[in-house]
């Protein structure tokens, strides 16, 4: 072959930006090293989720759900949720509303501010309001005469869960409804619609994929929250016991299918949690 | 316009606007972040002053703390920078490579933020565990994960993980493919061209998620403990500590430990902020 021309594909192949055997080799290597990576760190852990759940067979894991301490977990961590997201979702819509709305003083330190739960331990989450209202805290001996339980009971729960959860929807809004702008508001404003109006016919359709996204990741968060709620439940059996926690106490008496049968519930609903998520992303929401 | 400052009462506070709501929606907020986050946050920082200097001092460097500390930071230190490589890797394959699966993959990327940390526990314990799917493979080689630091880390690696990935992913979609072309027609070699192009561009990033995932680790609890062996002074982690400490009722020492460790996330955020301003002001200096 030697001293022949080089054909016309010959000569393509050595320009820049054509794939060459090292382009190939270094193509699989990243991607051996990521799926390895992911296999070891997160897939085998979602799979032993279920082969445990199911290890001794279809039967016992439907048993563990007539465990009436598994099902008042359950029940706790709805009743938790069903306050926790409605009020942080409209904690999220007020404050995307005063801070993208508005001008004002003072505005990127309140964001710092909202955001601030997110750099801070669970552990610490929980343990302020125990502090606040433990039998030691600052109000303890004031509740405890009034015969007011908020620590390990289902109140510190749900602040403790709120306390962690509390950005979640605010900081998917606040972006969004800086950077969509105030042109329609302000249309439908100096068109004569009034505040609420011009929020629920204008604002909302406009904000409602990042709505929908705020909402999923915050009740995501809130029905698997740990350690906040760890440390304010008491762990009481039954009574103050919510799913993650409750995931904890059969553990550790060694009823692996019972701890896995409740945790395969908590991975279904993060799956779930990412496929809506993942639709909401097709449906054109990009996050900022 | 003045009649609008006049009638919101804030003039100089804020700009006027024809939008209603700015009252309520503002008060709304400052009442609800006051409430739930910032007094119970100053309820720990007084609970903490409440001890006398010497005490204080005393709790936070007790050798049952330093040696939580160390594994803390340490684990987390670690975690950190293994991501630092395999997060920049899987940001990698993601970005570049068209395979199959490369959709799914994206999307279980996020999903150590969805799963609950007590799940993540349980089942990283059940794979690293002497019998488990991968600790078995690792046993004859005298590595043992589950209950020893190793394991601490990789349970603080899995949940970080996806800070990294998700940090450096746009910053590496917005390296310009026609300077990576530039540089190989005017002779540069692939070396040369990452260390010339792409990591100029994607550091900053790589910085962030470096800094994000470690303030994550930090503070995490739920999926560490089940894999942490729990001895003091051995695989011990700061937020385990605190918990301790509340559950013996030592509510000043639980404080002060807690300080020492909003202390630091305060620092994280600073550092995150710093960074963030820093990537964003050489991206906008490469004159595009």
């Amino acid at each position: 072959m030697a001293g022949q021309p080089m054909t016309v594909q010959d000569e393509l192949a050595t320009r820049p930006g054509h794939d060459n055997w090292l382009t190939h080799i270094l193509r699989w290597m990243f991607i051996l090293i990521s799926l390895a990576f992911l296999a070891a760190l997160l897939f085998a852990p979602l799979a032993t989720v279920f082969a445990t759940a199911f290890e001794k067979g279809y039967e016992a894991y439907l048993r563990s759900f007539n465990d009436p301490d598994t099902r008042s977990a359950i029940r706790l961590t709805l009743t938790a949720v069903s306050v926790v997201v409605p009020l942080n979702t409209l904690f999220g819509l007020a404050a995307a509303w005063a801070i993208a709305k508005f001008e004002f003083r003072g505005k990127s330190f309140l964001i710092t501010l909202i955001d601030l739960p997110l750099a801070i331990s669970p552990v610490i989450s929980g343990m302020v309001y125990v502090l606040l209202f433990g039998l030691q805290g600052w109000f303890g001996a004031w509740l405890q005469e009034h015969d007011i339980s908020i620590i390990f009971a289902l109140p510190g729960i749900i602040l403790a869960t709120m306390l962690v959860t509390f950005p979640y929807v605010a900081r998917e809004l606040i972006p969004l409804m800086q950077q969509l702008g105030n042109d329609e508001e302000e249309a439908a404003i100096t068109l004569g619609a009034g505040g609420w109006m011009t929020f629920f016919r204008v604002t909302l359709p406009k904000v409602r994929w990042g709505l929908v996204y705020g909402i999923i990741l915050c009740n995501a968060r809130a029905m698997g929250e740990f350690g906040a709620v760890s440390v304010v439940s008491g762990h009481i059996r039954g009574v103050t016991n919510t799913m993650p926690l409750h995931i904890e106490t059969l553990y550790q008496e060694y009823n692996y299918v019972g701890a896995f049968a409740v945790a395969s519930l908590l991975t279904m609903l993060a799956i779930l949690t990412l496929v809506i998520k993942t639709l909401v992303e097709r449906a054109g929401y990009k996050r900022h | 316009m003045k009649a609008a400052a006049a009638e919101a009462g804030t003039t100089g506070f804020r700009q006027p606007s024809v939008l209603p709501g700015f009252g309520l929606t503002f008060g709304f907020t400052t009442f609800f972040l006051s409430t739930i986050v910032l007094l119970p946050l100053a309820a720990l920082v007084l609970m903490a002053g409440s001890m006398d200097w010497h005490s204080f001092v005393h709790t936070i460097t007790h050798p049952r703390a330093l040696g939580a500390y160390r594994l803390s930071f340490g684990a987390s230190l670690l975690a950190a920078t293994i991501n630092l490589v395999f997060g920049f890797i899987i940001a990698w394959t993601l970005v570049r490579y068209r395979f199959p699966g490369r959709k799914l993959i994206d999307a279980l990327i996020d999903m150590p933020f969805a799963l609950p940390t007590a799940v993540s526990g349980i089942a990283l314990t059940t794979v690293f565990a002497q019998n488990g799917w991968i600790g078995r493979y690792l046993e004859p080689f005298g590595i043992k994960v589950a209950y020893t630091w190793i394991g601490v880390t990789v349970a603080l690696t899995l949940i970080s993980m996806p800070f990294m990935v998700r940090t450096v992913q746009p910053a590496l979609e917005e390296v310009q493919k026609d300077l990576e072309d530039a540089a190989e027609t005017l002779g540069a070699g692939r070396f040369y061209i990452f260390r010339r192009i792409i990591l100029p561009t994607v550091l900053p990033a790589m910085l962030t998620g470096f800094t994000l995932a470690f303030a994550r680790a930090v503070g995490e609890y739920g999926s560490v403990i089940f894999i942490a062996g729990n001895l003091p002074m051995k695989t011990e982690i700061t937020p385990l500590l605190i918990v301790i400490k509340l559950e013996e009722f030592d509510y000043k020492g639980a404080a002060a430990l807690g300080v020492v460790m909003l202390a630091i996330s305060f620092f994280m955020l600073l550092a995150i902020n710093l960074l963030q301003a820093w990537g964003r002001r050489r991206l906008s200096g490469v004159g595009r």
